[in-house]
Order: C-alpha cells, then structure tokens, then sequence
C-alpha cells in the first residue's frame, strides 16, 4: 500500500509540477471546444444542441494528448524495470499511475467543463449532467488509453498509432456521455445514461490494469 | 490436427498442396452461389433485386466477426504457449478481416441508400461494425509498427484480445437497442427466419466466403514464413560473409596536390 501511495504521489507531483503538463491539456481541452464556434457559427440554438458533443470530443481529444506521458518517460529512463521487479504488483502499479493520470486530467477536466459549457449556451440542467458524465466518464478513458499507451511504448510514430488505438475504444464513453447530457429530463433518461457511463468506467477499471501489464511485461521482455 | 501443423516447415509443406485445392474448390462453390444468388433466387416480394446484395452482404459480416475470432483465439494460444504459427496466423489473417468488414460496410451502404434512403446511419449495429473496421486497423497498424517484428506480434495479440469485447456488443446490438438495421434472421432460436429459395444460397456464399478466407490465409502465411526465412538468410550471410577490405585512405594524393 505504501508503494502504491508512493508511484500514486510521485507521478502526481510530476504531472502538476513539470512544465505543467495539467496546464497544456486545459489549455488544448479550452482551445478546442473554442475552435467549433468558429466553424459552424455563432447560433447559439445551434451551439446548443451540438454543445455537449463538442465539449465530450474536446475533452476524448485532451485526455489522449495526455497519455503519450502516461508511460513513456518512464520506459525511456529505465524506471518501467524497476517497477516490473519491485514488490508491488505491476497491475497495482498501472492502476496508481492511472489514478495520478486521472487527478492530473480528468477531474481538471471535469472541473473546468462548466465553464466551456457557458461558451456553448447549454443551460444548468445540462451542465449538471455534462459535469457529471464527464467526471464518471474520464477514469475510463484513463485506464482504456494506458492499455493503448502500454502497446504502443517503442513503436514507429507512436502518437500516431496510439491515437488510431485509442480512439476506436473511446466511442463507448462518448456515446453515453454525450448522451447523459441531451437526453430529456422526462423519466430515468439522463440518469440510465450515467449509470451505463458508470458501468463502461468500473469495467475498464476491473480489466484495463491487467491488460495494460500484460502489454508492459511484453514491451520490456 | 493443429499440433502436428505446429512445426512451420510441415506447414508450408502441407499447405503447399491444399492451396490449389482450396483455390480450386473456392472458385466453383463462389461461382456457384453467385449463379445461384444473381440469377436463380426470386426477387423479394418488397425489395424486389436489392435484396440480391444481402447474398455478399451477410457471408462477409459473417466473415468479418469470425475473422476476428480467429485472431483473437491466434492471439491468445500466440501468448500463452508462445506456438510459432499462431502469431503468424494471427497478423495474416487480420488484413483479410479488414477487407471481409469493409465489403459488409461497403454493401450495407449501397443497399441502404434504396431501402434506407441514406448511404449511412449511426444505429447501434453499423456503428459498432465501424468499431470493428477501425479495431483490425488500429491491430494492423500496430502490429506493423516495431521494428523487431516478433514484438509487434505480442502487442497485437494483446490488443486482439482487449477488442474482443465489441464483438457481442455487435451481436447483440440489434437485441439490445431498436435499431434500423433488422434483427437476425437465420442464427436464431427456433431456426432461420428466411424463405429456403433464398437461405440455399445464401448459404452457399457463405460457404464459399469460407473456403476464399482459407485460401487467403494459407497464402499470405506462406509468404510471411518465406520472407522471414529470406531474412534469417540475409541475416546469416551477413554475419558470415569476409568484410571486404578497405580501400587505402587517398589522403596521401590529395595533399601532395594542394
């Protein structure tokens, strides 16, 4: 447990103090979702209606920039390795490093979503449900991409190919994230929508660490 | 059977005879159904000779989701007894599933857009089969983007096996959602659903997508074996060959000139 609080703290640390990388990823997550208004004009029952899709793809967007960073600083200096041979459970170590991933963009991300949410018209309701889909949705997101960031670690143009893994695996969250958000407030529709995203994030989170050390024990054989 | 094919060398051996074979039969039973589905079928009572593009339709989403099947199980005996061939078999046959699920997207547009009015909607069971298409890209890319071939060959295998979870999600979708696309017709409980005039040929397609899906595999697992045998033969002349020796340095003359 120690050494799980300790990967969890280190790579916290690293993510909020070394060249803000926290800061970069808002940054892009805001300049994105500011981008579409540009494109498809300013109606704002236009901005409206597509608002939530725009700011769930923005932040899908924002979460795989971050990931190159997940594991790859640490495989380039040998300390993937140490942790393979250290006492702790290398699928315990993925989950504390996708924790840290988590804390340093998905609840940024989640927190920072209401505002965006202004820029697109949307109104309290729906930004209620966007704020809510959007932190049960990221820690999916999170695991699924370590899993992609895990195989793809040592690959020609790595971002390339870890997006073209990722993505695909993605669709799931933002279906039913984007969903959460327009569905009408008559009845249980919002509320099953959640429930299903809190399903997808406690799967992955059930699976994606094993996953994701079976791809790291076979990238350091 | 798939033990005493273990050994790569018996492998080409064997398959080197059932190529033509395959091929051979492949070719009649395609033509056959073609025959059968283009000409001898009756036309639907509704959609009239549209119904005529289900007969490739079907077999080659079919094919697309055993395909990957088949990779995901290569994949898995690839990682768990480390068997040569299984790998092989695996990053062979996933380019041949691409084609399999782009022919079942691409038929399913052409057929949509008289039945449907649209080339293309976002319901449940053409959404995920577009997962699946993206899937056998993101393994092909993978699996081709290391420059030490047996380590992509270990991260598809991986990645083969996450993906499988789309493939009930694809199943099933028409169950779970009310989709536009029709529920199953012929894998269903209480038998198929479908006019045998037209469930014979059908039928016969996908037989012969079966026998084109064999016979591509065992040609594109021969070549994969030959061009890793040719690189081990590279390799070793290589490392064997005299160096040739250096020719003397030409400094001497360039000096005495300047």
């Amino acid at each position: 447990m120690a050494a799980f609080l300790g990967l969890f703290r280190r790579d916290l640390s690293l993510a909020l103090r070394q060249g803000g990388d926290t800061g970069l990823v808002l940054g892009f997550f805001v300049l994105a979702v500011v981008l579409f208004p540009f494109g498809v004009g300013p109606e704002p029952e236009l901005l409206r209606r597509i608002g939530a899709g725009i700011v769930w793809v923005a932040a899908l967007l924002a979460a795989l920039l971050s990931l190159d960073r997940l594991f790859e600083a640490d495989y380039q200096d040998g300390e993937l390795d140490l942790l393979v041979l250290s006492n702790l459970p290398l699928e315990l170590a993925v989950l504390a490093k996708c924790a840290a991933h988590w804390v340093a963009t998905g609840l940024p991300l989640a927190l920072i979503s209401p505002l965006l949410a202004l820029l697109v018209d949307l109104d309290p309701a729906s930004i209620a449900r966007l704020f809510a889909s959007i932190l049960i949705g990221t820690p999916a997101l999170s695991l699924v991409g370590s899993v992609a960031a895990a195989l793809s670690l040592g690959a020609r143009r790595r971002s390339v190919v870890l997006s073209l893994l990722v993505l695909p695996l993605y669709i799931p969250p933002l279906i039913f994230g984007a969903g959460a958000v327009e569905a009408s407030e008559i009845g249980d529709g919002a509320r099953a929508y959640l429930l299903v995203l809190g399903a997808i994030s406690l799967a992955a989170l059930a699976l994606c660490p094993w996953a994701s050390a079976a791809a790291l024990r076979q990238a350091l054989d | 059977m798939i033990n005493w094919l273990a050994n790569p060398a018996r492998f080409i051996r064997v398959s080197e005879k059932a190529v033509p074979w395959c091929g051979w039969t492949a070719a009649a039973v395609l033509a056959l159904g073609l025959f059968w589905s283009l000409v001898l079928a009756p036309p639907d009572y509704q959609q009239g000779d549209t119904v005529r593009i289900m007969y490739v339709h079907v077999p080659a989403a079919w094919m697309a989701l055993s395909v990957y099947l088949f990779v995901a199980v290569a994949s898995a005996v690839a990682l768990v007894w480390r068997h040569p061939l299984a790998e092989v078999a695996a990053r062979s046959a996933a380019p041949v599933g691409a084609a399999f699920t782009f022919v079942c997207l691409a038929t399913g547009s052409l057929w949509g857009r008289p039945m449907w009015g649209a080339w293309w909607v976002w319901d449940a069971r053409l959404t995920s089969v577009l997962v699946l298409f993206f899937l056998y890209l993101g393994y092909i890319a993978l699996v081709n983007a290391f420059d030490d071939p047996s380590r992509g060959g270990r991260a598809g295998a991986v990645l083969a096996l996450v993906g499988v979870v789309n493939l009930p999600i694809i199943k099933f979708s028409v169950d779970w959602w009310n989709t536009l696309h029709q529920p199953a017709s012929v894998m269903r409980i209480g038998g198929p659903r479908i006019a045998v005039s037209m469930l014979v040929p059908l039928v016969i397609m996908a037989a012969g997508f079966m026998l084109l899906f064999a016979l591509l595999l065992m040609v594109r697992m021969r070549t994969a074996l030959n061009e890793r045998k040719a690189m081990a033969l590279r390799l070793n002349a290589g490392a064997v060959a005299p160096r040739q020796p250096e020719p003397e340095p030409a400094v001497a003359a360039h000096t005495a000139i300047s």
